[in-house]
């Protein structure tokens, strides 16, 4: 692997990563992370859509119309996710009852729009459709270590499985209200940020 | 009284960033300023404002199935939902285009200082998420009108009230690996828990 | 690089073309595996409220077809009791729609469907008639507001109308391990041989909240941490089974059976 995709591909993941970095994608980090497996499941969506929307926009990067720019990239985006919640409402149909509303809400993603603009218009569509799958990689891993600890501790379970049985089932463990509840989520985000921080002392913010 | 209701619901007891939490990455990258996160917060009420009942009128009058009937009765069992993503946003961008040019004549300042995150009004969840709330609440015309002036009044007293945060924050002795991004989202986290006392309240 | 006004229009005009075709073939292509999934979906749920299918798998069409054999769907006239029996299944799907149709419904009034914001009910209500032997029981559809979203499901009651013998939610919003605990099987447990209605008709049935159960013939205890999610649900249950909804046909239905 040259250069050049090694960093475009490790980048996001951590010391570019779209949540704790770049500031993007945050809504759904906090709104599907109650259950492993819907953060599972949109994490999927998500890495699917960015890479197939920055191919897209990059194939046709050079043709689009500077006054009609974004409203180019929305259409594109937005039809590659009514195709993606089509198919899941064919062939995932538990899973897309449970992401209802959130699934159109990944039209309007930051990660989507965001890599369009900052890389897509600018670079060939190999390497694009690359930074789409990092972007979405660095997404799906904040996601996914959120809705381990949320699931975990707010229910006692993992991906439905039972690891501690709670109260109301008969069992002992408390589950942790605020867990499941969304501030949660924030605190939790919040630490992932200062652990990474302290560790990479480059993406320390300036007094 | 209902549409008071309305109202003070999509403000305070369902606030658009505090209790749904859409709009966040304005809303954490914004509220630096209390005078930018003003200026951003009246836009995005503006936006709110006029396309929450737009798409309403469109719902009704193309998209809905049967919607089509006054075309034509041959076009009586189209049912075109499924397009109401594509539609709604392309309400909300061109709106959104109509706002920029607007700040940039009448506010040069304010246009500088939003720089980027004026045009990503277009892509704010807050404004598409209330316009599939109400979709899915299946509100009328004054309900869309009323709602989307209360979640933009709510997404901005949030906003504003994270700026102001923020700015006494300065002052504070924040650890390296927490400041800016980080204690913005711990700032959050514990507005959110405040917010948290109107859940519940049933007017 | 400039481009002429003419291209920018067809520019537009053929991403238009080809995002909406792209779209729409999708769309139609899908809609006959999507209109069967919220079918089996809607009949999983009767059969499984009715107790015809349990566990955790699916049931096959094929299985739900069989199973179906011993329901029969009927059509209630809200206002009279009056039943039609349907040849085939109808989905609830038909009463949601038609209670948003200010012909076919009425608005409701009592402090019940305020509370779970159910703002008409439709005048033609369906009933599924199970009569599978030893699981005798009504089925009916329902549906109201909770915390985050409108919850729609199933109550099945006794043939008698003397107790429920359950409760399932098939679509609802509701948050993750709080008012999404309304498909917790052991919350739902609590709901068989709880009564509906005393003996002059009046509904009694009721969830209270959290660690309030008085008495536990006709209260089910809410869940804990999500007040609203349980009223949403009592709201619910109680508007349905009161004049606004299957109450009258209940009426009909008792002295029917007294004569």
């Amino acid at each position: 692997m040259n250069k050049d995709t090694k960093e475009i591909l490790v980048g996001p993941l951590l010391l570019k990563n779209p949540i704790t970095y770049q500031v993007l994608g945050i809504c759904s980090a906090l709104a599907v992370t109650t259950q492993l497996k819907t953060a599972l499941v949109m994490s999927l969506a998500l890495t699917a859509v960015t890479t197939f929307s920055n191919l897209a926009i990059s194939l046709v990067r050079n043709r689009i119309p500077g006054s009609i720019r974004v409203i180019t990239q929305l259409a594109i985006i937005a039809a590659l996710v009514i195709a993606a919640d089509q198919v899941m409402q064919a062939y995932l149909f538990d899973v897309s009852k449970q992401l209802s509303v959130f699934v159109g809400l990944i039209i309007t993603n930051c990660i989507v729009m965001g890599r369009a603009e900052a890389y897509a218009m600018a670079n060939p569509p190999l390497k694009s459709a690359l930074d789409g799958f990092a972007n979405g990689a660095g997404y799906s891993l904040i996601l996914i270590s959120v809705a381990v600890v949320r699931e975990t501790f707010g229910s006692g379970k993992l991906l439905g499985y039972e690891l501690a049985p709670t109260v109301t089932n008969g069992g002992w463990y408390v589950p942790n209200g605020l867990m499941i509840l969304s501030p949660g989520a924030f605190f939790l985000i919040a630490i992932f940020i200062w652990v990474q921080r302290s560790i990479s002392k480059s993406m320390q913010e300036k007094e | 009284m209902h549409l008071f209701n309305i109202f003070l619901k999509s403000a305070f007891i369902e606030n658009m960033a505090l209790a749904f939490f859409l709009g966040m990455c304005s809303f954490l990258a914004v509220s630096k300023k209390v005078e930018t996160a003003i200026g951003l917060g009246a836009a995005v009420i503006f936006v709110l404002f006029i396309t929450t009942p737009l798409n309403n009128l469109i719902l009704q009058h193309v998209l809905a199935p049967g919607a089509l009937g006054w075309i034509s009765p041959k076009l009586e069992t189209v049912d075109l939902t499924f397009i109401g993503f594509i539609a709604y946003i392309a309400t909300i961008a061109a709106m959104t285009q109509i706002v920029e040019m607007a700040i940039d004549r009448y506010s040069p300042a304010l246009y500088t200082a939003l720089g980027v995150f004026l045009p990503l009004i277009a892509v704010n969840c807050a404004i598409l998420g209330a316009s599939l709330f109400m979709v899915q609440r299946e509100y009328n015309l004054a309900e869309s009108t009323v709602y989307g002036l209360g979640a933009g009044v709510g997404w901005a007293l949030a906003i504003i009230a994270l700026a102001a945060i923020r700015e006494r924050m300065k002052y504070s002795n924040v650890p390296p690996a927490l400041r800016g991004l980080g204690i913005t989202f711990m700032v959050s986290g514990l507005m959110a828990m405040g917010f948290m006392i109107f859940a519940g309240i049933q007017l | 690089m400039n481009f002429s006004n003419k291209y920018i229009i067809g520019f537009a005009l053929v991403i238009c073309l080809v995002c909406s075709f792209a779209v729409s073939s999708l769309a139609v292509a899908l809609k006959p595996k999507q209109d069967a999934n919220r079918l089996l979906d809607q009949q999983e749920n009767i059969l499984r409220v009715a107790g015809l299918h349990q566990g955790s798998s699916h049931p096959t069409p094929e299985e739900a077809v069989r199973l179906f054999e011993s329901v029969t769907t009927w059509q209630v006239d809200r206002a009279t009791g009056a039943m039609t029996k349907l040849d085939a299944f109808a989905p609830a799907k038909q009463m949601i729609d038609a209670a948003k149709d200010p012909a076919a419904s009425a608005a409701t009034t009592s402090e019940a469907a305020r509370g779970a914001q159910i703002r008409r009910t439709p005048n033609q209500l369906l009933v599924y008639e199970v009569t599978a032997p030893g699981k005798e029981a009504w089925v009916l559809p329902i549906w109201g507001n909770g915390l985050w979203s409108t919850m729609y499901g199933f109550l099945a009651v006794a043939p008698d109308f003397s107790a429920i013998r359950g409760i399932t939610f098939y679509q609802h919003g509701e948050t993750p391990g709080l008012g999404g605990e309304i498909d917790n099987p052991t919350w739902r447990a609590q709901w068989p041989g709880k009564h509906l209605r005393d003996a002059d008709g009046k509904v009694v049935i009721e969830v209270v909240k959290n660690g309030n159960v008085r008495d536990a013939s006709r209260q089910v205890d809410g869940i804990s941490g999500s007040t609203i999610t349980s009223r949403g649900v009592s709201h619910t249950v109680r508007t349905w089974l009161g004049e606004e909804g299957y109450g009258a046909w209940m009426e009909s239905q008792v002295k029917e059976g007294k004569k």
